[in-house]
């Protein structure tokens, strides 16, 4: 199983992003084989559309659950419909290595 | 040039069964291609008809505008009459839609979740693996816009006040008790306040 985490930077000691769309890095962790990809965030200096265009991009790493700071309004139908799970976790100051921490519990 | 794109119809609930077919000794020999009702059609029909909501506070629910909604029932009626006459089964399927899913939210890390899974029961919290989660109401989420209930009410677009919606009086004769100048209905793409 794959997880998504808007990431402010390509470190596991960088935190969570204030915006998913924007946000400066996916991490994309994988639950089974503990592997972590960084992928540089393409629309994070789009003007509008940059939320969809994200789910477009994350939804292609078939990932099954996104965790991020907060959800545009544009999100959540275009999750519903590709069955991505939603996490919002309002810590802003909680390091990419803590999450993963707590997805292993 | 593409055309544009359809607005994804938001669509409460599945309905309980798959579709409808017609009896009477004379079902065998009609034609038997079914009617396909779409589930935003469906829907629309629920909500205006079984729900007595009018069509702008259906269309509110269903996150598309009112001309929409109302082409949308439109073609509703329209389908349901076509196998009524003709007697023809219909098939509830297809549509540009997705079913909304519940918020929940984990005390054990404070994180709210969603779970698109509907027939899958949540039982813990995806994120820590508490068992202590509980429903959440999304209204109180301020990351989310989203309209707050389907009450029918005008919007002053001056100052922001609101009031309950006069039926049969158009929206832009409302005066505006506080300031007074002409309302909108609230909810509509044109009833957004102008913010500095």
């Amino acid at each position: 199983m794959k997880i998504a985490i808007a990431s402010n930077g390509n470190t596991l000691e960088s935190t969570l992003d204030k915006s998913f769309g924007r946000c400066s890095y996916f991490i994309i962790y994988d639950k089974e084989s503990k592997a972590v990809e960084y992928i540089p965030n393409p629309n994070k200096d789009m003007e509008e559309n940059a939320g969809p265009a994200s789910v477009e991009l994350v939804a292609s790493k078939s990932v099954s659950k996104i965790i991020s700071y907060e959800f545009g309004m544009k999100i959540k139908p275009l999750l519903d419909s590709l069955k991505i799970q939603m996490i919002v976790l309002k810590d802003s100051g909680k390091q990419i290595r803590e999450i993963i921490e707590m997805l292993n519990h | 040039m593409s055309p544009r794109i359809k607005t994804i119809r938001k669509v409460l609930n599945p309905p309980v069964i798959k579709g409808f077919k017609p009896y009477g000794p004379e079902t065998g020999k009609l034609d038997t291609e079914p009617v396909n009702l779409l589930y935003e059609e469906y829907e629309a029909l629920r909500l205006s008809d079984y729900d007595m909501l009018n069509h702008h506070q259906s269309s509110i629910l269903m996150e598309v505008s009112r001309p929409t909604f109302t082409r949308i029932y439109a073609s509703a009626l329209q389908k349901i009459a076509k196998a009524f006459v003709e007697g023809r089964q219909i098939a509830i399927n297809g549509g540009k839609v997705y079913f909304d899913s519940d918020w929940y939210n984990c005390k054990g890390c404070n994180c709210n979740f969603n779970n698109p899974e509907r027939d899958e029961e949540v039982l813990k919290c995806p994120l820590c693996g508490d068992e202590r989660i509980k429903s959440f109401d999304p209204d109180q989420m301020s990351n989310l816009e989203r309209p707050s209930g389907t009450d029918d009410l005008c919007i002053c677009m001056n100052c922001g006040s609101t009031q309950l919606h006069k039926t049969g009086v158009p929206c832009n004769q409302h005066v505006c008790l506080e300031c007074g100048s002409r309302m909108k209905r609230k909810g509509t793409p044109g009833a957004k306040i102008k913010r500095n």
